[in-house]
């Protein structure tokens, strides 16, 4: 603003013409796309002209993008319990992973030398095998080890034993299979998030003398979580679509329901489109559920802590308001 | 209180202190100077068992550091043992060290109520006298990131003091603040001081060595060079090396 406070000079910005030119040309890519989502196509256009002749065709005509279909099947009772089974296997799957990921980093940093040995071991294995053979060889298990017993090893004396069949149905299967998978890879997670605290915290806290484990679990962790919870959102949601793998054990979750429906109404575009935007759906909630878990976690690091979308639009209206002010030539805070 | 001798500590290749003595009734104030690279901060980690040492007896009020005399070994203490230990002995850093994710009262209270597992709302009470004894009522609340370099390190403090320690150590507390803000945790330390708590102060600070300190220990490669009353120390060293230190000091 001017210099003396009072005479208000008129400022002219640079004008971006380039800037002007590329929103036209977007504009126009995005006005092209969006008719294709909204327009009709002749449906089977080739056999209908050998059929019909010319000048019937338009009489058959299909949504492109096949929405009448995704509308249909959208709340269709299979979709949807396919839907809870997506949504519980990556629960499920997310809580084993989770659990297996902390208990794994913090062995990995053991002084222990037989614990850090064990998290090593476990990472490279879970981690350097594809989880599509892992899955199989969890629905699988029996053929390796038909019978589980506790007991005294090398004897037949068991104390209490079942078979691999009885537990490891397939989905429980598809739980093993992937949370031992995201459990190697969240334990990397959390082990960057324990690095990433400073040195400093930890010999402040073992000066008061709390214990290792009292140092992390009061200290070191709380703001290990601010570096480890970005990532594990994408793991979250990284996982809501892999649990789409379960289709080999014969899981039916949303992609084996769309499948059966593809199987019997042979539209596949359409049906994988309404798959497609119920995962969006899902991780649209958990993005903004991320969102407010940073901001809780960023407490204490931050001095003013991030503003959330409402606060966001409050702030822009205010601003936008007092730039309409200023113009009708009211002063404002800014000119002082 | 504090009683080494001989001590020695090397890290990887490299002899940060090589037989050092050094005594501390209780009650005094001892300060440690010496160039960077000394051994200053070394010798004191040592004394609260951050650093294991490597030859030479390290004692504090009569029992050695980190390990158990039976018969004629030496045993190694469990993590319980050196915990408790430690748990004795405050420490006040360089980089203030508070944690970041607990506010104010929350810093001072985690010790007592975590360790020595004392009720919250006790720890709480002695809490805030303490911060009322270092000049911050009303900041319990506040962040560590909200407050400034020198109200920081005099939080280190209360919350160091929260755990009753018996003796408290002072790593360059002030190295790491503008120079305006240095004078409200020295004045801190003196009132400290004065209270008849057993001190031992790494510092570059020579005017708060001359006021406070019962003595002073000038450190150089890892052995003490001089040592005794700060005044004749400070005023008139007989070391040709404190002499050159001091000249570039003061």
């Amino acid at each position: 603003m001017n210099t003396n406070g009072d005479a208000a000079v008129e400022v002219v910005p640079v004008r971006h013409v380039g800037q002007w030119i590329g929103m036209a040309v977007v504009a126009l890519f995005i006005a092209m796309f969006v008719h294709t989502l909204f327009s009709k196509i002749p449906s089977g256009a080739r056999s209908c002209h050998l059929i019909a002749g010319k000048n019937q065709c338009h009489a058959i005509l299909r949504w492109r993008f096949g929405w009448n279909l995704i509308f249909h099947y959208f709340t269709n009772g299979g979709i949807l319990r396919g839907l809870v089974v997506t949504l519980e296997l990556t629960v499920f799957a997310m809580v084993v992973g989770i659990v297996l990921g902390v208990v794994v980093a913090i062995m990995r940093l053991s002084h222990n030398r037989v614990l850090s040995g064990v998290a090593w071991t476990y990472t490279w294995l879970f981690r350097g095998t594809p989880v599509y053979v892992q899955l199989l060889l969890w629905g699988f298990i029996a053929f390796l080890y038909p019978t589980f017993a506790i007991g005294i090893p090398f004897t037949h004396i068991y104390l209490f034993q079942f078979g691999a069949n009885s537990v490891f149905i397939p989905f429980n299967a598809a739980i093993a299979g992937l949370g031992l998978n995201e459990g190697a890879y969240f334990s990397e997670i959390v082990r960057s998030g324990l690095i990433a605290v400073d040195e400093g915290q930890t010999e402040a806290a073992i000066s008061l003398g709390m214990t290792r484990a009292q140092t992390l679990r009061f200290v070191v962790l709380p703001q290990a979580m601010r570096v480890i919870i970005p990532p594990t959102g994408n793991e979250v949601i990284s996982m809501l679509k892999t649990t789409s793998l379960v289709v080999v054990l014969a899981v039916v979750d949303l992609l084996g329901a769309v499948d059966n429906i593809i199987g019997q109404n042979y539209q596949p575009m359409p049906m994988l489109l309404l798959a497609s935007i119920w995962y969006l759906i899902v991780s649209t909630i958990l993005s903004i559920g991320q969102f407010y878990l940073e901001r809780h976690f960023a407490k204490g690091a931050l001095r003013t802590p991030p503003l959330t979308p409402i606060q966001r639009m409050r702030q822009d209206i205010r601003g936008i308001a007092s730039k309409y002010r200023t113009k009708r030539g009211v002063p404002t805070r800014a000119t002082t | 209180m504090v009683e080494a001798r001989g001590v020695h500590k090397s890290y990887v290749g490299v002899e940060v202190l090589k037989g050092v003595d050094l005594t501390v009734e209780r009650g005094e104030v001892t300060c440690l100077i010496g160039p960077s690279g000394s051994g200053k901060s070394t010798l004191l980690r040592c004394i609260n068992h951050l650093e294991k040492v490597d030859a030479g007896e390290l004692r504090v009020d009569g029992e050695l550091v980190g390990y158990e005399a039976r018969g004629d070994k030496l045993y190694e203490l469990n993590d319980r043992r050196i915990c408790h230990e430690r748990s004795q002995i405050g420490m006040v850093f360089q980089r203030f060290n508070l944690f970041q994710n607990l506010n104010v009262l929350e810093n001072i209270t985690v010790g007592p109520t975590k360790v020595k597992e004392i009720n919250a709302e006790q720890a709480k009470k002695t809490a805030r006298e303490l911060l009322a004894r270092v000049g911050l009522e009303g900041k319990e609340k506040n962040y560590p990131t909200q407050l400034s370099g020198g109200q920081q390190q005099r939080v280190a403090i209360a919350r160091a003091l929260a755990m009753e320690p018996k003796l408290m150590l002072f790593d360059e507390p002030t190295s790491a603040l503008d120079p305006e803000l240095v004078g409200e945790v020295l004045d801190v330390m003196k009132d400290l001081a004065r209270s008849g708590m057993t001190m031992i102060v790494v510092t570059h600070e020579m005017g708060f060595a001359k006021e406070v300190a019962d003595s002073v220990y000038f450190l150089d490669q890892g052995v003490i060079e001089e040592s005794g009353d700060p005044k004749a120390v400070l005023t008139s060293p007989s070391s040709p090396r404190l002499q050159s230190f001091l000249s570039k000091v003061l």
